[in-house]
């Protein structure tokens, strides 16, 4: 299963779950982290953690722990 | 006169604040970074007879979560007594702003949807049918862009004419016979049951506890296995998807693009770091120029006031000990710390705030952020820190932008190891007659770099530190956070100078100057009173300077520094006083004259290094203390935020002499 801290830089993929322990569930879901959105990394850190996702137009950054609570799969065209 | 009570509502970083103060005429401090407002301010404005009260809430991403300005937010929607909440939104981002407009509709009858920065969708080519917006949304749509000042006539026109509505009714599918149900037995005609039912279903123990206790209590009568913050969350997200769709069109990406590469710039993996120590360098470089002459100006132009003042004193028949007191005590107290701290900040508070505006904190605070998760710390401290070199006391307040109690704490007691700008204009003094020289080439660029160094210094004793409170009495993990990279936005230059001058240069001016005037009084007494012929002064050295010497001071500066408490712009001033045993501060118009009295009480560059050390790392000064206690409400932390960097500041001179031994 592809987790989110693992997808290529600058490719958008599209959110399947968000695993049910991840403690930052309810901000995610707000932040619109919820299946079916589209998301793309759109920066890494100096020291590769954390890194910056594009979701909804905002870019918000997420440690590798949390992104890899969310399971993602790269867009069918 | 006729009243209307306003809540302001907003996503972080919407430009919530800068609708506040431009209408209220007041400083919220607004800064390009989310989280900045963290309590709700109130403030008022009259406009064509009416008198409206506006309520600035922290930003929030949405009203249900647990997060500390959330539930300020939330409660104040739900419990305050105010007329029409306006959402502010993010033109260039509006389907979060719908989402927070969506659950606000839920809670509220009058609403109204306020959107800012349209300037700026503009020049991103986001394309926005704002009549189809309206039509859609079923609230009164508004159009502002609160930095140019437009609009906000017609925000306050349309609260004003606003009109109760119906709650919204969102179709939560799966969810509705359960929501039906519990709120069928909700009576209350002055809160929506069906988001009280949700609540319930929801198991959100704190809202369930708080309704009881108004007497409105229900309960799900099955558990079902069904996530119902997910349903929620999918539901509102659909429905704001189905507004937003054909009316925003998107044109040019260009703009995005060029920002994803500043982006990739200030956070590559060779460039991030070096580019932010430049940043910090350069500020300091450019402040210790800058601040040259202006304060020698300001120094000779103040002393040469002093003639005229004593004169004029002893005209009116002002007793000596009177003209004694209040020149030499209280006039040279006041005017050496304003010409030594005025020009440093009336250059560094504008540099910062630009910074600030700008944008770039967040990116600091995500470059560093897996350092801070290796102290088993959160990365927004570094947002804190960067507050501390403001001021200490501004860093403690801005800490409860971390949500975990524990990380907010380590964020707190680690504060003071940035050092604050009321340090700077005696460290670069200190620094520049000890380990440059003067009227070296390039001395300020040296003095700079050593500026620098220290700071790192600070930086590295925050990770140490707060990586031994993780490990010892802040025990625990690295919690769960996320960071938002706010859009870069120029800020107004003209604006940032009158701002950063006008709050911050003369509010902590004001403060020093407040603190300086008693402590000037207080030290003339100590001065000169004498007892047996000997100045209290002189006591009070020679009981200090035992312990001085063992630290690698002497009795003077321990007692400057003991004395400098109320704030540390007046530690150097008293310091000079001891040694002169004048009974006044000196007259310090240039280096060359400092440099003489230190060397001929003995100093030498171990003193300097032990009196740098102790001055960066001794205790927090009384306003941050307090603001210390305000913010823990435990005399237990206050006490841990004195006896740490004090102790750091002990070891460290005790290493340094025994380095020089």
């Amino acid at each position: 299963m592809m987790t989110l801290d693992k997808i290529d830089l600058d490719k958008e993929v599209m959110i399947k779950q968000v695993k049910k322990e991840c403690l930052l569930k309810r901000r995610l879901l707000d932040l619109g982290f919820v299946p079916g959105e589209i998301i793309k990394c759109v920066l890494v850190s100096p020291f590769k953690d954390p890194k910056a996702y594009k979701i909804r137009g905002n870019v918000i950054a997420l440690r590798n722990l949390d992104a890899k609570k969310i399971e993602v799969e790269y867009e069918r065209n | 006169m006729k009243e209307i009570k306003v809540a302001l509502i907003g996503t972080p970083n919407v430009g919530k604040s800068t609708i506040y103060n431009t209408l209220t005429k007041s400083h919220e401090h607004t800064g390009n970074w989310p989280g900045k407002t963290v309590g709700v301010s109130r403030g008022e404005c009259v406009f064509e007879g009416i008198k409206y009260v506006f309520y600035d809430l922290p930003g929030t991403y949405s009203l249900i979560s647990k997060s500390k300005e959330e539930v300020v937010a939330t409660d104040f929607i739900l419990f305050a007594n105010f007329d029409v909440a306006v959402v502010v939104c993010d033109a260039t981002s509006l389907e979060k702003g719908i989402y927070l407009a969506l659950q606000t509709k839920e809670i509220c009858k009058r609403v109204i949807v306020c959107i800012n920065l349209i300037d700026e969708a503009k020049k991103k080519g986001i394309q926005v049918d704002y009549e189809l917006l309206d039509e859609k949304i079923k609230s009164s749509v508004v159009l502002v862009s609160a930095r140019e000042n437009v609009g906000l006539r017609d925000l306050l026109l349309q609260i004003r004419e606003s009109k109760e509505s119906d709650y919204l009714d969102i179709d939560y599918g799966i969810l509705n016979p359960y929501i039906h149900e519990v709120a069928s037995k909700i009576k209350t005609n002055k809160y929506n049951p069906k988001w009280i039912a949700l609540k319930i279903l929801e198991g959100n123990q704190y809202y369930v506890d708080k309704f009881k206790k108004l007497g409105i209590e229900a309960k799900k009568q099955e558990d079902f296995n069904i996530d119902v913050n997910l349903e929620v969350a999918m539901k509102m997200l659909k429905r704001g998807k189905e507004i937003l769709k054909d009316v925003v069109s998107y044109h040019n990406n260009d703009y995005e693009k060029k920002e994803r590469k500043i982006d990739k710039i200030l956070t590559s993996k060779i460039w991030g770091i070096p580019i932010m120590l430049l940043i910090l360098f350069v500020t300091f470089y450019i402040t210790i120029v800058g601040a040259n002459y202006p304060s020698s100006f300001l120094f000779s132009f103040f002393a040469s006031l002093e003639e005229v003042i004593t004169s004029f004193l002893e005209v009116l028949k002002f007793p000596d000990f009177l003209v004694s007191l209040l020149v030499d005590g209280a006039y040279k107290t006041l005017f050496w710390v304003v010409s030594v701290m005025l020009p440093p900040m009336l250059i560094f508070f504008p540099m910062f705030t630009f910074l600030e505006n700008l944008g770039v904190l967040p990116r600091i605070a995500f470059n560093m952020d897996r350092a801070f998760s290796k102290c088993q710390a959160c990365g927004k401290q570094a947002l804190t820190m960067c507050m501390g070199i403001g001021c200490n006391a501004v860093g403690v307040t801005g800490a409860r932008i971390i949500d975990s109690k524990r990380e907010r704490l380590i964020a707190i007691l680690t504060n003071v190891f940035m050092p604050c700008n009321g340090k700077f204009p005696s460290l670069i003094a200190i620094i520049t007659i000890f380990f440059v020289g003067l009227n070296k080439e390039y001395g300020s660029l040296v003095c700079a770099g050593i500026l620098t160094g220290f700071l790192f210094l600070g930086i590295f004793l925050t990770f140490f530190i707060s990586f031994l409170l993780s490990k010892t009495i802040l025990k625990g993990e690295a919690s769960h956070f996320t960071l938002e990279l706010p859009p870069y936005r120029m800020p107004k230059v003209v604006d940032t100078i009158i701002y950063s001058i006008k709050d911050r240069a003369l509010f902590v001016l004001g403060r020093a100057i407040s603190v300086a005037l008693p402590a000037g009084i207080l030290l003339w007494f100590i001065a000169n009173g004498h007892i047996k012929g000997t100045s209290i002064l002189t006591y009070l050295v020679q009981f200090l300077n035992p312990l001085g010497v063992v630290l690698g001071l002497d009795g003077v500066i321990l007692l400057a520094l003991l004395l400098g408490f109320p704030a540390n712009e007046i530690v150097m001033p008293i310091m000079l006083m001891g040694y002169l045993s004048t009974n006044t501060l000196v007259e310090m118009d240039n280096l060359n004259v400092l440099r003489d009295i230190l060397v001929n009480n003995g100093w030498t560059v171990k003193t300097a290094l032990c009196f740098i050390t102790l001055f960066l790392y001794r205790f927090p000064c009384s306003t941050t203390l307090l603001t210390i206690y305000k913010e823990t409400k435990s005399k237990f932390y206050t006490f841990l935020s004195v006896v740490i960097p004090l102790g750091v500041g002990i070891i460290l001179c005790l290493i340094i002499n025994f380095i020089f031994s």
